[in-house]
């Protein structure tokens, strides 16, 4: 998750440098000074003892004030360019370069992130949630908020973060220069699991990314000829349809992640497992172990039923 | 009947230390021996030191709290706590640090020194300070009980709404922080206006404010701070109360309350208070540095406008903890270039106490390496501050662990170094006894080393991203090492502070005698035997310079100081009220005696805070009462307390 290397084309490229050139500046600082303490010390040190009658005697050597002057002075021109550096960059990343083709709107759970696809045309919008596939090439609008508590979207190969407040919608544009899988994590503290709530942008060359699209709106998957799937998607709807939803089902929650074309993610629980059948089932199982306090509960599924779910889930790419 | 019946001069008189008059004064100013005069004291001087003992305290609570979290974070995903008891401690511990230690260990160390630097007897109100050192154990005893009902403040020290109210916290969490926050808050006031009615007013006559030591001037300065600050975040604190028990909506969202109004109202108080915590230590190094370069301070006055500077412009930068909240863009750029600016003064003292080394003659003592580590330090806390005042920078940094390296150096590297260092060299006044130096440079060199392996590396791990208050972190991301160096690192600053514990436990009873002036400092402090006696002078000293014992040697000012002939008072507990810029004699102040209503009152506000914790109504209407009670008790008006003259002497 270092930002000290980013793919953040333009906008990252400008944080990158500024960042690199005031720690640079930073160490530069701090190596001088203490230099001048150091031999500042050993050069003038009195070997007299600090009490007792033959102790180094007071007397005012100088006024010393050109030391003040003269160090202030460079402090000072060093920190105004630092400042007009910091204010060139931030007007330069203000706004993209352009003007953002997509929309993206993020709303933050307590542990987890709500992804919406906005569109002219109404029929290619869609729900999706923690992973997040972004064009190459292009800036993004990110616009961003909550349904609870304060979270902080942030990417950091690809750009600066920006809070999630409630009742606020706060914009936000990134763009990825390279494709590219990038980790994300809420930087707010937002609560118990706080630390497990990551996210994942996945930055596709243009025709994947529509490719990618297209793909998602395409409504579940539920072949008639096996009949474990059909049984898995009845049990789905009956045991986590309240809280998930999974276009084409009857499973319309909105409490939880949206779970259509769950295995085209990488991973579930925001980051918190790799996704793959293994782990999908344990985390079924047993939420409250791997991640504990967060807002889902233990199902207490029976073995048939969490394997029938999961079979269902499988079949969801 | 002529007002001149009731006007009295005092006479001018030689008195030292074993004159009649100090047998005479000893009498009238000391504290009962015994439990009872251990809790109705009024004596700057014990309750100076017993502040500075328990902030100690907490800074051990604290300490140990940090240990715990470094060992789940030595590791990924390792499970010693669980998510909750993260999140409580990681608050707690900041809660300990920021407010229970850092600012009242410096309140201690004023109110220990103000009244010998100033050369006065006493602060302006002995009983109020009484009352703030009791208010602030209270304060402290009633956030830590949390504890014991497993549910201590469990959002961060800063405490955001709305994760703060009763939707998502819906335990007494919270109301422990926010009335405990409002209790301190009153000790704090309380302090505050002490101080600042002390320096104004109760100075020796000469002592004009351009002679005052720089420590004085620092808690001066944020003493003011304090009062313009401190009613932010005890509003703040009541309307997040009032949101969590009384069903308002102040900060609540989905009753178009605006959470990010804490937000504000909580960092323009905090802000100001990262310097309140500051600056009074600095002023500590400004004092004392100099007295092992043998030299009076580089840039007196300089030192002095550069501190006022700061606290001024520290109530104008709170924004830059709120860049990534969606300010307007006009917004941003102000507080950004606010908190570039700010870092000049501080630049000031920088090069000051540089130059003080450079032209003076440093003798190395453990004080001195505290001093000198401190400054180095400093600018580390500095650049790295200077980084987080860059927005563009700052998106990328704020709330990482690089914005919890930047703490660390602040509150250790500008904080407790001066304060340990601090302790070095007034230990011997407190106590009468040196604090081993040979066991002070090893806790020195152990503690640089601890801190700077803890909390230097702490810079990458959030520059490699990785996120502040996570209560674990997965493997693979690049994090571990770093993660255990720190942890490792933490052990050894531990240590560190161990050593020089253990250092105070030894030299109280076995270390070599001070005498009064151990290390030839200049100021009036050092003209009393160590440790002073009650009345800390016989006669009130008069001042013609800046360094009084100095003076001769240096040829400073045009008078002489004089410190052992002055004006006696000595018809019951005395002191002199002087003029505010010049410092001319005024009138004399008759000091109240010692009395158990300050703790009383304390012990009943408290109890009274319980009682709202508990929703008790009734309980806490009674403690309001007994409280009216207490001051009616403690501000008695009493026929000694009245200016008599006694023409028979
Ligand atoms: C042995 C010494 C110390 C160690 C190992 C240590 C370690 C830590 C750790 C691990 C955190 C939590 C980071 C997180 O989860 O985000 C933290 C936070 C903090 N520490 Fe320390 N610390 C030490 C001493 C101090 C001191 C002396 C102070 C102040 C005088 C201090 C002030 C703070 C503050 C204000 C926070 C922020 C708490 C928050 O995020 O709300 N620490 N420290
Ligand atoms: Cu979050």
């Amino acid at each position: 998750m270092t930002y000290l290397r980013t793919f953040g084309g333009f906008k990252g490229e400008q944080i990158k440098v500024l960042t690199w050139a005031l720690l640079i500046q930073a160490i530069v600082v701090v190596v001088i000074v203490s230099l001048l303490v150091l031999i500042g010390v050993l050069l003038r040190r009195s070997r007299r003892p600090a009490t007792g009658l033959d102790r180094q005697p007071v007397q005012e050597t100088g006024s010393g004030l050109s030391w003040i002057y003269i160090g202030v002075g460079i402090s000072t021109i060093a920190l105004i360019g630092s400042m007009i550096w910091n204010g060139y960059t931030m007007a330069a990343i203000d706004r993209p370069p352009r003007a953002p083709e997509l929309t993206i709107e993020v709303r933050g759970h307590q542990w987890w992130w709500e992804v919406r696809y906005l569109s002219q045309d109404t029929s290619r919008i869609f729900e999706t949630a923690n992973e997040i596939h972004i064009p190459v090439g292009q800036p993004v609008e990110f616009r961003v908020s909550t349904v609870d508590v304060i979270h902080s979207f942030w990417i950091p190969a690809l750009g600066d973060k920006i809070d999630l407040i409630p009742n606020q919608i706060n914009s936000n544009w990134l763009e990825a220069d390279s494709p590219g899988i990038y980790r994300g994590q809420c930087s707010e503290f937002c609560g118990q699991q706080h630390a497990h709530m990551g996210l994942v942008v996945v930055a596709d060359k243009p025709a994947d990314f529509q490719a990618w699209w297209d793909s998602q709106l395409q409504p579940a998957a539920l072949p008639a000829d096996q009949p474990q799937v059909a049984e898995g998607a009845t049990q789905f709807v009956l045991r986590c349809g309240a809280c998930h939803n999974i276009r084409g089902t009857q499973a319309g929650g909105r409490l939880g992640p949206n779970l259509s074309h769950l295995m085209s993610r990488k991973s579930v629980a925001a980051g918190t497992l790799p996704n793959n059948p293994a782990y999908l089932s344990g985390w079924i199982a047993d939420p409250q172990t791997v991640k504990p306090g967060n807002l889902m509960p233990n199902l207490d599924l029976s073995g048939p039923e969490l394997a029938s779910i999961r079979t269902f889930l499988e079949a969801q790419k | 009947m002529a007002v001149g019946t009731y006007e009295r001069a005092p006479t001018l008189e030689r008195a030292d230390y074993a004159s009649p008059v100090a047998s005479e004064l000893e009498t009238i100013w000391e504290t009962k021996p015994g439990i009872g005069g251990w809790l109705s004291t009024v004596d700057h001087k014990e309750l100076g030191i017993r502040y500075i003992a328990t902030a100690f305290a907490f800074l051990i609570l604290g300490g140990i709290e940090a240990l715990v979290m470094r060992v789940q974070l030595a590791r990924p995903n390792l499970s010693l706590l669980t998510p909750e008891q993260y999140n409580q401690i990681f608050s707690m511990h900041g809660i300990t640090m920021i407010f229970l230690y850092a600012q009242p260990v410096l309140t201690g160390f004023s109110a220990y020194l103000f009244p010998l630097l100033l050369g006065t007897r006493d602060l302006a109100f002995p009983r109020l300070n009484a009352f703030s050192y009791w208010a602030y154990l209270a304060a402290g005893l009633f956030m830590y009980a949390s504890f014991l009902v497993a549910a201590a403040p469990n959002d961060g020290w800063f405490n955001y709404a709305p994760y703060s109210l009763k939707t998502y916290n819906p335990g007494p969490n919270m109301d422990f922080y926010a009335l405990g926050m409002i209790l301190l808050g009153i000790s704090t006031t309380a302090g505050a206006i002490n101080f600042l009615v002390t320096v104004l007013r109760t100075r020796a006559p000469g002592m004009s404010i351009n002679r005052l030591p720089i420590l004085t001037w620092g808690t001066t300065t944020t003493s003011v701070g304090i009062l313009l600050s401190m009613p932010a975040v005890t509003l703040a604190c009541f309307m997040l109360w009032a949101d969590r028990q009384f069903g308002t909506h102040f900060f609540d969202a989905t009753a178009r309350g605006q959470p990010l109004l804490w937000q504000h109202l909580f960092w323009i108080f905090a802000h100001p208070w990262v310097y309140i915590i500051v600056l009074p230590a600095m002023g500590i190094v400004s004092d004392a540095l100099p007295i092992f370069c043998r030299r009076p301070l580089v840039g007196y006055t300089v030192v002095v406008l550069g501190t006022i500077a700061t606290m001024v412009m520290g109530f104008g930068v709170w924004l830059h903890h709120m860049f990534a909240t969606g300010i307007p863009f006009i917004a941003l750029s102000f507080f950004s270039g606010a908190s570039f600016v700010i870092t000049i003064p501080s630049a000031v003292a920088v090069f000051a106490w540089v130059a003080t080394i450079w032209t003076g003659r440093p003798v190395i003592t453990t004080a001195f390496l505290f001093f000198a580590g401190f400054i180095s330090m400093f600018v580390i806390g500095g650049v790295s501050g200077v980084m987080t005042a860059s927005v563009a920078a700052d998106r990328q940094l704020t709330d990482t662990y690089f914005v919890v390296a930047h703490i660390h150096y602040v509150l250790i590297g500008i904080n407790l170094f001066p304060v340990i260092g601090g302790l070095f060299v007034w230990f011997p006044k407190m106590t009468g006894r040196m604090l081993n130096e040979r066991l002070g440079k090893w806790s020195f060199w152990i503690i640089l080393c601890g801190f700077n392996l803890a909390f230097l590396p702490m810079h990458w791990t959030g520059l490699a991203g990785m996120p502040r208050r996570i209560y674990t972190y997965q493997d693979g991301m690049g994090w571990n090492t770093v993660n255990l160096v720190t942890s490792i690192g933490a052990f050894f600053l531990a240590l560190g502070i161990l050593l020089v514990l253990i250092n105070i436990f030894l030299s109280v009873r076995n270390g070599a005698v001070a005498g009064p002036n151990p290390w030839d400092g200049p100021t009036l402090e050092w003209v009393t035997p160590s440790p002073p006696p009650p009345y800390n002078f016989a006669v009130i000293p008069a001042v013609a310079s800046r360094h009084p014992l100095w003076e001769d040697r240096l040829r400073e000012g045009m008078g002489h100081s004089s410190v052992h002939r002055g004006l006696v008072l000595d018809d019951g507990k005395e002191m002199l009220a002087t003029t505010v810029l010049d410092a001319e004699p005024d009138a004399i102040l008759k000091m109240p005696e010692d009395s158990y209503s300050p703790l009383v009152v304390a012990v009943v506000m408290t109890a009274g805070f319980a009682g709202l914790l508990l929703h008790w109504w009734v309980f806490s209407g009674i403690c309001a009462w007994l409280m009216f009670m207490g001051l009616l008790v403690w501000l008695w008006p009493e026929p000694k307390l009245g200016q008599s003259a006694r023409w028979d002497r």
